[in-house]
């Protein structure tokens, strides 16, 4: 045990009644790339919060190099060395890159900038990273975000450095070059645990992974040893088949044609440039892109919720108009400059599942029935003044009995049910208002494995049916695998049209962000 | 067990949130947090008086409810400053913070005077019907203003309905001055004080039972406004979110505006109320404070018509009390809002222990620490 | 003309230290994202504790010390506005109650203290017809010496007591502390993001408790400058402190959280409160109508700072939110 970092001796963290972390017990060897695998919810971040600070165990007992310590705050565990990158940054956005990165040390110490922004050159000469000490946190992109917290540790002098979901926002290009950095961090003397449920990353990274499931430590295996498979099997306890579903649907039909769709966001700057695309009813058009490349705008304009600039068109072409219709084509209904409730009124069958659950597509503080509400409350009630709560409440009672959404009562806020139970709520309500397009974004983000494969088959089922389905995702993998056809955002721009069947992961990689360096080129002439 | 000390160094307490509480605990709490500030302000009253804090809290009591005359002259507070708490309610269910509703009052103050003045001639019933209306109306574009301001460039409000306040107020300032009777005095004196042109009529003899059958009424009609019209949804949907309300459909702005207009307008009711159902005069200090008070009244009912009369009322008590207090000792009468101000400090913190209970630490061996935390720790409320 | 002016700059000043006091303070206390509406009470309950203090001193001694009653004054008040900032900070922090509520409260709390104290000190004392604090006032508007030769720039410059320069000299400490110290930049960062600041292991609740007792400290000397100079050692019920202390909370906003601008801000708010005295022609009830000035030129500018959207313009962005780190 000489060489052990970091070693947990039956911690153990509750929140409430849930238990985050239940009596685990695991060892990290100095100078080793451990990952931390699991499923979302499996505790790999509270875990990791015990050892920066954020948490304190409840129970159980931390040993660094061997000898056991308290951690009480991060201070503490700056002390003992261990830095960890959040997933959701710690960076104040008004202040520079070199504010950042002193907030918090040595409070006594005289501010002197220029002294900073050498320190910081030295710490970025010697890992190959690039920061500007005087760039505000606003004016910068996710991955310099990411670069500035790493160099925020390394600068601490943190020898135990923790990411948490490193890969989440980058491409796998700037993923690859995160790799290669850490891999440099290795080589001198440093001790990195990355959190994840990629498994690939997993296998290219990392010398030994460790397992939690449902806040159990599981076990830690060499990466030497490990294959996807059975990576899958520790962390979901038992055989999954990997394989997302993508059912062939024939006689496709137009339902959503966009074109010369510009937008430009409420800071004033242009986020979509010229969007064109058709949609058919029965495919699966997934949409690729680092988050924050338009995917938002492009939903919400679609959605009447985003002001577009003169000149878009997003005709919608109705199923059971297109039936009617003699010579097979309809006339289509334009959308643009509808609100979405004229959207509703007007017969249009579009269904949207934000990527802000709780912040956009539902209510938190109110109960199932309440949210169900939401669409249609104005129309559903036959009064004028008062709302019925009758059908709402009938549909909230289907919607949890359906899709097994676990809530003590459909009357419970929703802001208290787990990640998965809420998508379910969204979910579920979107798809029972029978949609004709059905728009998600992000449909899986912080769900377990089990709630993502639901979410796919529902998804599916309703593609099935001819529903046409736009899908806003993050993973590649998942996108390559579900979708019919997979449309590549970059900065604003649609950077290609890719058939899912044929796509390769480094091709829509590059996609995601060959061209802005095409056009940099271009400004820079 | 040397593993152990690891929990020495554990927080000595901490806080969790609690999750379901029964009405009478939460209750029994709410009480229990109010008679320990009520001791306080017996201590500081014998502090200051050297009285003895029970016989001061009878004073207390007889200058509350000592006479029929009292008992109506606090009631009379009491919807005033329930009546504000009512047309507050809509607008912080939205989280719109109105901290106007002192000029809304006032304005709605002007309006009602105006009339009395200037249309004294009108039958009784046609002038209170007209007073009740234009007030109404004064009340809802003074809370139109910011809330135009507000959905248009998101102008903060707090501020906006704060300055509100104190341009009413000179305006008050430059009716009065302009209405003074007698000349010089720079008060408008009480107006048509021979034929109560505009004055609360009796009803079944009692001077102010008008402002009870309003308030009531009012505070009728807003619970069930909140609680189940599309209004009240659309209200509770914005205050949570606006992109929530956006997609759903819901006008952000349109709803901000009509929000606003109906909190002004009760405001400028309770204006009305104070000109024509009590003083039937008008000063810059015809709303008192109790604008401010209102929203204390409002935030700590959780918008609920009910809880907003109750506490009102235990304001009110105090209020009246404490003047009596001030009068009997020869104190000045703003031992109240002194006295207030700490009753409200105490309810402000009986919130905390209703929504969170307290975590000690433990210095038991490991196993013991497990069954009880298990149990979800000591609670201490 | 020139007299006039030189008045009216003259009324500016003494008008503009009030609130700058309370917005230099409020600006502390906002930096570390609590927005505390108790402005008001906290120069009330300044005002108050300097002015019982002192008026106890005097009334005991035969020569009161002119040292001792300004230092009396200055302590007394900040100790009684930083336990005024104390209770804010304590139920908005570790009771979690609601900042605009509890500030609210505070409002009502201090300025009954205040008045209530005020109007019966008399009473209690049973000595005096007014309180009159004479010479700890006189000590108070002691001006430069050299102010009289100087002519108008002596006038428009120098003929102010010692707290008018205190108050511009707090603007500048709190703008270079702010903007050039580490544990300037460590409460802003407790202000723009707690969750950061938590987890580069700064104190968010210590830092939160001392900004706003610091913040309520330095408000409460607003307190003291308006009944030691401003109105000369007497006490007033007429709620202009309360006036007063809500237009610096407007000036915060003026200032967009940035204390140097309070300097030439508060004067500003002084010249537009005082214009209507120099305005020829105005009847009284028309001078009601010119005295809005000072809040429309507010309103004014809070509906300009919301068009100009400029990110560093911009208020705390915690500001107002509560920050639990267990929570979840």
């Amino acid at each position: 045990m000489a060489d052990a970092a970091i070693e947990f001796k039956n911690v153990t963290k509750r929140f409430g009644s849930v238990v985050a972390n239940d009596h685990v017990s695991m060892t990290v060897n100095k100078g080793e790339i451990l990952s931390l695998l699991g499923e979302n919810g499996s505790g790999k971040t509270s875990l990791m919060n015990m050892l920066s600070g954020i948490y304190f165990p409840d129970e159980g007992e931390i040993f660094i190099n061997g000898k056991p310590v308290t951690i009480r705050d991060p201070k503490d565990a700056y002390a003992l060395k261990i830095g960890m990158v959040h997933q959701h940054f710690k960076l104040v956005d008004v202040f520079t890159a070199a504010e950042n990165l002193i907030v918090g040390i040595d409070p006594g110490k005289k501010l002197n900038r220029k002294e900073i922004a050498d320190e910081i050159k030295e710490i970025c000469d010697k890992y190959g990273f690039v920061v500007e000490p005087g760039k505000k946190v606003y004016d910068m992109s996710v991955s310099e975000k990411q670069t500035l917290e790493i160099v925020k540790m390394l600068y601490r002098g943190a020898d135990i450095l923790i990411l948490d979901e490193p890969t989440a926002v980058l491409t796998p290009q700037e993923s690859e070059h995160l790799f290669s950095v850490i891999k440099n961090m290795k080589k001198d003397g440093k001790t990195v645990i990355i959190i994840t449920h990629k498994l690939h990353e997993v296998l290219s990274v990392s010398d030994r992974v460790a397992i939690l499931r449902k806040g159990r430590y599981i076990e830690t295996i060499k990466t030497s040893e490990a294959d996807e498979e059975k990576l899958t099997e520790l962390m979901v306890g038992r055989h999954m088949e990997l394989n997302i579903e993508r059912p062939e649907v024939k006689n496709k039909e137009l339902r959503l044609s966009v074109k010369n769709l510009n937008c430009v966001n409420s800071e004033g700057q242009q986020v979509l440039f010229d969007i064109n695309f058709d949609l058919y009813g029965g495919e699966i058009l997934g949409i690729a892109g680092i988050s924050g490349n338009g995917q938002k705008e492009l939903l919400e304009a679609i959605a009447g919720l985003q002001k577009t600039l003169a000149g878009a068109s997003v005709i919608y072409y109705d199923p059971e108009a297109d039936k009617k219709d003699e010579d097979g084509k309809s006339a289509g209904m334009e959308m643009i400059g509808l609100s979405p409730r004229m959207i509703r009124e007007k017969g249009i069958h579009l269904s949207f599942v934000p990527e802000d659950r709780l912040g956009m597509g539902l209510v938190g503080s109110m109960g199932m029935t309440e949210n169900m509400m939401i669409r249609d409350y104005s129309t559903a009630s036959k009064s004028l003044l008062f709302t019925d709560k009758k059908k709402p409440r009938e549909l909230a009672e289907e919607i949890k009995e359906s899709l097994g959404v676990v809530t003590p009562d459909i009357s419970t806020p929703v802001s208290r049910l787990s990640g998965g139970n809420v998508q379910k709520v969204l979910v579920g309500r979107e798809i029972a208002a029978a949609p004709a397009v059905l728009m998600t974004a992000y449909a899986v983000r912080g769900l377990d494995i089990n709630t993502s494969y639901t979410i796919y088959d529902l998804l599916n089922e309703q593609k099935k049916k001819g529903v046409a389905i736009i899908y806003v995702g993050e993973d590649l993998d998942v996108i390559l695998a579900l979708c019919d056809r997979i449309l590549v955002l970059c900065d604003g721009h649609v950077n290609g049209i890719l058939k899912g069947t044929e796509a390769r992961k480094e091709e829509v990689g590059l996609l995601m962000t060959a061209l802005k360096d095409k056009r940099r080129e271009e400004t820079a002439e | 067990m040397e593993a152990n000390l690891n929990h020495v160094h554990e927080p000595w307490v901490r806080i969790a949130k609690r999750d379901n509480m029964s009405f009478l605990t939460k209750l029994g709490i709410r009480i229990a947090v109010l008679a320990v500030g009520i001791v306080i302000c017996a201590i500081i009253i014998y502090i200051i008086t050297g009285l003895n804090p029970f016989v001061v809290y009878l004073t207390v009591v007889k200058g509350a409810f000592g006479t029929v005359r009292r008992i109506w002259a606090t009631v009379r507070e009491m919807m005033m400053l329930a009546c504000i708490a009512i047309g507050l309610a809509p607008a912080f269910k939205m989280k719109f913070w109105n901290i106007g509703a002192e000029g809304q009052v006032l304005i709605g103050g002007i309006v009602s005077a105006g009339c009395m003045i200037y249309l004294p001639f009108l039958p009784a019933p046609i002038l209170l019907l007209l007073m009740f209306v234009l007030s109404a109306a004064a009340g809802a574009l003074w809370g139109l203003v910011p809330a135009v301001f507000k959905a248009k460039w998101n102008t903060n409000e707090t501020l906006f309905t704060l300055m509100m306040n104190y341009i009413a107020i000179q305006l008050t300032a430059f009716f009065v001055s302009k209405w003074e009777n007698p000349k010089g005095s720079n008060t408008v004196g009480i107006i048509n004080p021979n034929t109560r042109a505009g004055w609360f009529p009796e009803i079944a003899g009692q001077q102010f039972m008008l402002n009870v059958i309003i308030v009531l009424v009012l505070a009728l009609l807003m619970n069930i406004y909140l609680k189940y019209t599309k209004h009240g949804y659309e209200i509770a949907v914005v205050g949570e979110s606006w992109n929530t309300a956006r997609y759903a459909g819901i006008n952000v702005g349109k709803i901000l505006v009509r929000t606003m207009l109906l909190s002004g307008a009760v405001c400028g009711i309770a204006g009305f109320l104070a000109v024509s159902g009590a003083s039937h005069t008008i000063s810059t200090s015809t709303a008192g404070g109790r604008g401010f008070t209102a929203i204390i009244v409002a935030w700590l009912a959780k918008f609920d018509s009910l809880t907003m009369l109750f506490i009102s009322l235990m304001l009110a008590f105090f209020d009246s009390g404490a003047n009596e207090i001030a009068s009997k000792c020869g104190l000045n009468d703003y031992a109240s809002d002194m006295i207030i101000g700490i009753i409200l400090f105490f309810i402000l913190a009986g919130d905390f222990f209703v929504n969170y209970r307290l975590i000690f630490r433990k210095k038991l061996s490991m196993g013991t620490v497990d069954k009880n935390v298990g149990a979800s720790g000591k609670e201490v409320a | 003309m020139m007299q006039n002016f030189v008045t009216l700059i003259r009324a500016a000043v003494f008008f503009g230290t009030v609130i700058m006091f309370g917005c230099v303070g409020e600006t502390v206390t906002e930096k570390a994202g609590n927005l505390n509406l108790g402005v008001p009470g906290i120069m009330y309950l300044g005002g108050i504790a300097s002015l019982s203090s002192v008026f106890i001193y005097e009334g005991s001694t035969e020569n009161p010390n002119k040292a001792v009653c300004v230092l009396l004054a200055l302590v007394s008040a900040f100790v009684a506005s930083s336990l005024g900032g104390l209770i804010y900070a304590f139920l908005t922090i570790t009771l979690r109650a609601n900042q605009n509520v509890t500030g609210l409260t505070l409002t009502i709390f201090g300025s009954g203290v205040a008045n209530f104290f005020g109007g019966s000190l008399n009473t209690l004392a049973g000595r005096f017809e007014q309180i009159a604090v004479p010479v700890t006032s006189a000590a108070f508007r002691t001006t430069l010496p050299f102010s009289d030769s100087l002519g108008i720039v002596g006038e428009l410059f120098f003929s102010y007591g010692f707290m008018v320069y205190l108050a511009i000299v707090f603007a500048v400490m709190t703008h270079l502390f702010m903007n050039h110290t580490r544990r300037g930049l460590n409460l802003r960062t407790v202000g723009e993001n707690p969750a950061a600041a938590d987890a580069a292991g700064i104190n968010v609740n210590l830092n939160k408790y001392l900004a706003i007792c610091l913040g309520a400290g330095i408000c409460g000397f607003g307190g003291v400058y308006y009944v030691m100079d401003y109105i000369k050692g007497t006490w007033a019920n007429d709620g202009s402190i309360e006036t007063l202390g809500w237009l610096a909370v407007a000036l915060v906003i003026f200032t967009t959280w940035k204390s140097k601008h309070a300097i030439w801000g508060a004067y500003l708010f002084g010249i537009l409160y005082w214009l209507y005295l120099y305005i020829p022609g105005l009847t009284r009830s028309s001078q009601e109508i010119f005295k809005m000035l000072p809040y429309v030129v507010t309103v004014v500018v809070l509906i300009v700072t919301s068009l100009r959207n400029s990110r560093d313009k911009q208020p705390p962005a915690a500001l107002g939110l509560p920050y639990f780190r267990e929570e979840r």
